[in-house]
């Protein structure tokens, strides 16, 4: 497969010191990537860097063949921010359709995502009116619309029923199958299992990258939480600096 | 720029405001008030007053007032609104996505620049046939410069909403940026008798150029001097609009 993200040395800065110090890793097409770390680890920079939304970008990313942030990424980039970010006073059907219509693309599409994201009773709900889950996957629902070539959502599964946890977790994979390089960060390490490939992040710097196995082998530990401890512990990468 | 987008934009806008009702009553209703309050202030005082070929008190002050309300009321609703859109992530979800800086703006300016037409018409409308005020030009230019007066708080509040980093800083801006136009407008001293460098700070103060243009609609059927008025309250529009595209930033800390 291709590869649809590339970073080289990527360091940021924001209010005088680095937030994320030299980064290198790739994103494949096809693949389910986690992006693991505690909160405050740069996990959203870095997906705001891909997006093309960061300031005070050094070093090399490419996405999808093409610097970040060209404006010829913008439609075939999908993006959930942290926040929930759709008009709280408008209906579920009125935010997809707004930014369908931003996107150019059909109506048929939102019908689509109200199944994917399992709001379809809720379509004409006002999104401030529903629960914190059902609004969050009403902003994943926003960053499904234009059937994205790369899918960067950050913590979409946060308070969300188990139940439709598993369902966002078959949907992302669904995703990859298609071709999409699908990038989805959690500070719960039991996601780690769900994905394809893991990048562990800490304090700014990636600790480890690999499949969970690769990872959890390495490390000698059971399950990503304690590979990462042993990660952090063994200073492998964080500890040096 | 592209119309979809634009469209797209000024129609989302539209509906937020269709779901707020009081937002939208105070909007429509509220100017209508005022200019009851103002023709009710006067009703008692003897009339025809004043020196001879002088308008009445309700016309001197009402042509002003009709300039100023939809600035203000645009003002403040724009930078609200606005803001909120910056603090809520949407703003960075639509910079991220293939929407254009001007597309933006300039949706939100079509969009407020509806609601200050029919805000407009709502408050000449009650003023020239219930409240009778007399003007001797055509009551439709009234309309249009009470729209480009709304168009000029619309890219005012735009352009502030950079500065404030909460709602409660961008309506404080307010009493910073309007009532200093309020003052030098006209309203209170003739332009042309303020003292030397408050005339020099008025001629460089929109409002200034809105009032002006409100007053000639009101005293002359030759409507040749509200157009340079017009094109200077417009050039500051533009002018408001590229300074709101500039502080629209994609890429942010």
């Amino acid at each position: 497969m291709d590869d649809a993200v590339r970073v080289a040395g990527l360091t940021v800065q924001r209010g005088g010191h680095d937030v994320l110090r030299g980064l290198d890793f790739t994103l494949a097409a096809g693949e389910v990537t986690g992006l693991l770390g505690p909160s405050g680890c740069g996990k959203s920079t870095l997906m705001r860097v891909l997006v093309g939304v960061q300031a005070g970008v050094r070093g090399e990313v490419t996405v999808l063949g093409q610097p970040a942030g060209s404006a010829s990424l913008r439609p075939r980039i999908g993006y959930q921010t942290q926040a929930v970010s759709v008009y709280d006073d408008l209906s579920v059907r009125e935010n997809l359709g707004f930014f369908a219509r931003v996107l150019g693309v059909g109506h048929g599409r939102i019908d689509e995502v109200l199944a994917t994201t399992g709001l379809g009773d809720k379509a004409d709900a006002v999104v401030g009116n529903l629960s914190g889950g059902q609004r969050s996957r009403a902003s994943l629902g926003v960053a499904l619309l234009g059937d994205p070539d790369l899918l960067v959502l950050d913590e979409p599964t946060v308070g969300l029923d188990p139940v439709l946890r598993e369902e966002l977790w078959a949907t992302f994979h669904t995703l990859a199958q298609r071709g999409a390089a699908v990038l989805v960060s959690s500070h719960v390490m039991d996601e780690a299992e769900r994905c394809d490939r893991l990048l562990l992040m800490r304090d700014g710097l990636l600790i480890a990258d690999g499949t969970p196995d690769a990872i959890k082998q390495e490390a000698g530990a059971d399950d990503i939480e304690g590979a990462f401890l042993a990660l952090v512990r063994g200073g492998t990468a964080g500890g040096a600096a | 720029m592209s119309p979809r987008i634009t469209l797209a934009i000024a129609a989302r806008v539209l509906t937020q405001l269709r779901r707020d009702h009081r937002t939208l009553a105070i909007m429509l209703v509220l100017p209508c008030l005022l200019m009851a309050l103002l023709w009710w202030m006067f009703s008692d005082l003897p009339q025809p007053a004043m020196v001879p070929g002088q308008p009445e008190m309700f016309d001197r002050l009402a042509p002003a007032l009709l300039a100023i309300f939809p600035f203000i009321v645009m003002f403040l609703v724009t930078s609200v609104t606005t803001l909120r859109e910056r603090g809520s992530g949407t703003l960075e979800r639509l910079l991220a996505l293939p929407m254009g800086r001007l597309d933006f703006l300039v949706g939100y300016a079509l969009a407020f620049g509806l609601v200050a037409a029919l805000q407009s018409a709502l408050a000449v409308g009650l003023s020239v046939g219930l409240l009778g005020l007399d003007i001797a030009g055509p009551v439709w230019l009234l309309m249009v410069v009470a729209v480009v007066d709304a168009l000029l708080g619309t890219a005012l509040g735009l352009f502030v909403s950079a500065f404030a980093r909460t709602e409660f800083q961008a309506v404080q801006f307010m009493p910073a940026l309007v009532v200093p136009q309020i003052l030098l407008c006209g309203l209170f001293v003739p332009r042309d008798s303020l003292p030397d460098v408050l005339g020099a700070i008025s001629n460089v103060l929109p409002l200034s150029y809105a009032v002006d243009a409100m007053s000639s609609v009101r005293d002359s059927t030759d409507t040749g001097g509200v157009g340079g008025d017009l094109a200077v309250i417009a050039a500051y529009v533009l002018v408001g609009l590229a300074l709101g595209a500039a502080t629209l930033r994609r890429r942010t800390d």
